[in-house]
């Protein structure tokens, strides 16, 4: 995977590319000859019933699922997946910290709490707290860790309202700051300009497979 | 064809099944003959061991196994690295297939070995270094089998044994030395087994003649497994199905 | 601090919390070691000739054990709330949190049974004089222990029931620690000179701290395409 050096903002390069990738998982055609391009300030809906491929394609361009055919090009990224990514025996300060020294990323954690709307839980212990408090913290990352792609699946599960107002307004920031973001939702996003792509259910790859 | 040719078509199955039909047949038709004359020659016309007697006939089956499990896990080890560098399909296959025949020649040298042990040393089983690291070894094989027993997702199972298989090699050459090192403390001087350097030509040219016989074995297995393998892991595809109609209808292959 | 060294203390300082926050699980290992002394003791029978001259084997082959305990749970919380998946994709370079991660595992496996080890010797009447050689070899031999068994802890973590199998995966790679390390308290017992012993010893553990943090970085890795 190709690591964008460049300060974001400054390229003209897309964040991220995809060129004729197709996915196979256990036997089944999740996808293929997919081919997309996104550019900073744009952000891609990933929709399709359960089972279509949306967290698969995302673990692949996160790097987490290496058996694709075709290319994948993408700047350095965040990964927002099913489990939170946070530790329930540290505190909340204690997970974003770690996080911070993970990216070397320079937000302070006290201020990232606050901009996730967990002010004042930053020394109570994640396990102490509800699932989407818990989700909140996790969001606290994509502030504390900054990078131009962010690839989110689901990131409205178990918050409520106002939680999913403030996904809405992170997104908006990213995108305004010229990032990318590549959100799978069953929910509508609500983002403006946002690019849809409707994943299908296919048929089992034993017919569909090339010789 | 360059190595540079044939290192590349090895990435394709389909060029492989082709390609290995008739090394299959060969290598399993030499390794019959090679066999047979070995152990005839080894069992009936090799003489007795002064020291040993007849008992020593054994070395026919236990050194040529141990040699192959062996090899076979440095097979593994090279297959391995190939798998997770170069994500060659059939490196996994090879992976895969290798296990079976290893564990297999490791129990018949661990067998071999204590049914020598009976008349040379008067007990079943002896704390040998030799035999010592091929119960090791052993142990080795089990764990790469369990362990693609235990992953359900085929690809993640190929590339996790891959690992292990590695971190076995390097490790090998110091259990090894280190079983070596072992019985110095406990046992002292030990009785080692007659080398093949020191035997006569009427006994070693049938443990040599033996030894290639069982590589070709090896191979004639290996290829075999492959080829099973193959056509299980690309059935899905267009020419296993031309290959599977077209046996049915009676053709060759 | 900024760059690789606060990447590795950054996590460091993580386990290091999270361990003193669950001291429980991290005790039990040693529990365990000084149970299954006990029980050598019953089994064997209490005559300090035997059981001392036994004791070098019985130690080491505890120590291993324990460690086997200590290390099925090193990456398995990790992996299910998902912070697993979080270090693999943002440490850089990845090696290093899997390193900070294996050094505060020994500290609290290998180290502390280094530490504990007059406990065990003076219960298994282990010769006063070779106190000094036994703790040695454990402080320069765990570190292998550690480094390898994260190896197989890492390629078992996304199974359901790893346990058996760690033990499988990783026993045999233990077998060189094992004889070098009860083996030099052994000799040094009939006053024998045992550097070379030593030595290799570290040799071992210098080489699995070579190769093991890429080997358990590729095995995360691995473990988490299945997810």
């Amino acid at each position: 995977m190709l690591r964008s050096l460049l300060p974001r903002g400054a390229s003209l390069k897309p964040l991220l590319s995809i060129e004729n990738l197709g996915c196979e998982r256990d036997g089944r055609l999740l996808f293929g000859g997919l081919t997309l391009c996104l550019a900073a300030g744009e952000c891609l809906e990933l929709k399709g019933p359960n089972g279509s491929g949306k967290s698969t394609l995302l673990r692949a361009v996160a790097g987490l699922y290496p058996d694709y055919t075709g290319t994948i090009e993408a700047a350095q990224s965040l990964y927002f997946g099913h489990r939170p990514g946070v530790s329930a025996v540290l505190t909340a300060e204690e997970n974003l910290r770690w996080y911070a020294a993970l990216c070397s990323g320079s937000g302070a954690a006290a201020d990232a709490l606050a901009r996730v709307g967990m002010a004042g839980y930053e020394r109570v212990a994640c396990q102490h707290m509800s699932a989407g408090q818990q989700r909140r913290v996790a969001l606290a990352r994509l502030v504390v860790c900054e990078a131009p792609l962010w690839l989110l699946d689901e990131p409205l599960t178990a918050l409520d309202a106002s939680g999913q107002a403030l996904v809405r307004a992170l997104i908006a920031d990213q995108l305004h700051r010229g990032g990318a973001v590549v959100c799978a939702t069953h929910q509508s996003l609500e983002v403006s300009g946002a690019r849809v792509l409707e994943l299908g259910v296919r048929e089992p790859a034993a017919q569909a497979a090339p010789g | 064809m360059t190595l540079k040719e044939l290192w590349h078509r090895l990435g394709s199955p389909r060029w492989f099944y082709r390609f290995s039909g008739p090394w299959h047949v060969a290598l399993g038709v030499l390794a019959a003959l090679l066999l047979t004359a070995g152990t005839v020659w080894g069992l009936v016309f090799a003489p007795p061991d002064y020291q040993q007697g007849e008992s020593f006939r054994i070395i026919y089956v236990h050194v040529p196994s141990a040699i192959v499990a062996q090899s076979a896990y440095l097979l593994m080890g090279a297959a391995g690295l190939v798998l997770l560098v170069w994500r060659m399909k059939l490196a996994d296959m090879v992976l895969a297939a290798t296990v079976p025949f290893g564990m297999t020649m490791t129990a018949l040298a661990l067998f071999s070995g204590a049914a020598w042990g009976k008349p040379t040393w008067g007990t079943w089983w002896v704390w040998d270094a030799r035999i010592t690291s091929m119960l090791v070894l052993l142990f080795l094989y089990m764990g790469l089998y369990a362990l693609r027993q235990a992953i359900p997702r085929q690809e993640t199972a190929g590339r996790a044994c891959a690992v292990l298989a590695l971190v076995g090699v390097i490790n090998i050459p110091i259990i090894k030395y280190s079983v070596d090192w072992w019985l110095t403390l406990h046992q002292g001087a030990t009785f080692t087994l007659t080398e093949p350097p020191s035997m006569p030509p009427q006994m070693w040219i049938p443990l040599a003649i033996n030894v290639l016989g069982v590589y070709c074995l090896f191979g004639a297995n290996l290829i075999g497994r492959l080829r099973v393998e193959i056509l299980e892991r690309e059935q899905g595809t267009q020419w296993v199905r031309e290959l599977v109609a077209r046996q049915a209808a009676g053709g060759g292959r | 601090m900024k760059g690789p060294v606060g990447v590795f203390l950054g996590q460091l300082r993580r386990e290091l919390v999270a361990a003193l926050r669950s001291l429980q699980e991290v005790l039990n290992p040693l529990v365990f070691l000084f149970l299954a002394i006990t029980l050598f003791a019953l089994g064997v029978g209490v005559e300090p000739e035997t059981l001392g001259r036994y004791a070098p084997g019985i130690i080491w082959v505890l120590v291993l054990l324990s460690n086997l305990l200590a290390l099925e749970g090193l990456f398995r919380r990790d992996y299910d709330d998902g912070t697993l998946e979080q270090m693999v994709l943002l440490g850089r370079p990845g090696f290093l949190p899997v390193l900070a991660k294996v050094t505060a595992q020994w500290l609290f496996s290998g180290l502390a049974m280094t530490v504990l080890a007059p406990l065990a010797a003076l219960l298994l009447f282990l010769p006063g004089e070779v106190l000094g050689i036994t703790m040695l070899t454990l402080l320069v031999g765990s570190p292998a222990l550690t480094l390898l068994g994260a190896v197989g802890a890492a390629l078992t973590v996304g199974l359901k029931r790893g346990g058996v199998l760690l033990a499988l995966l990783i026993l045999p790679l233990y077998v060189p620690t094992l004889i070098f390390g009860a083996g030099a308290v052994t000799l040094a017992m009939a006053g024998v000179d045992v550097t070379a012993q030593v030595y290799w010893l570290m040799a071992v553990s210098m080489l699995a701290l070579t190769v093991a943090p890429f080997a358990v970085q590729a095995a995360l890795r691995i473990s988490l395409e299945q997810s």
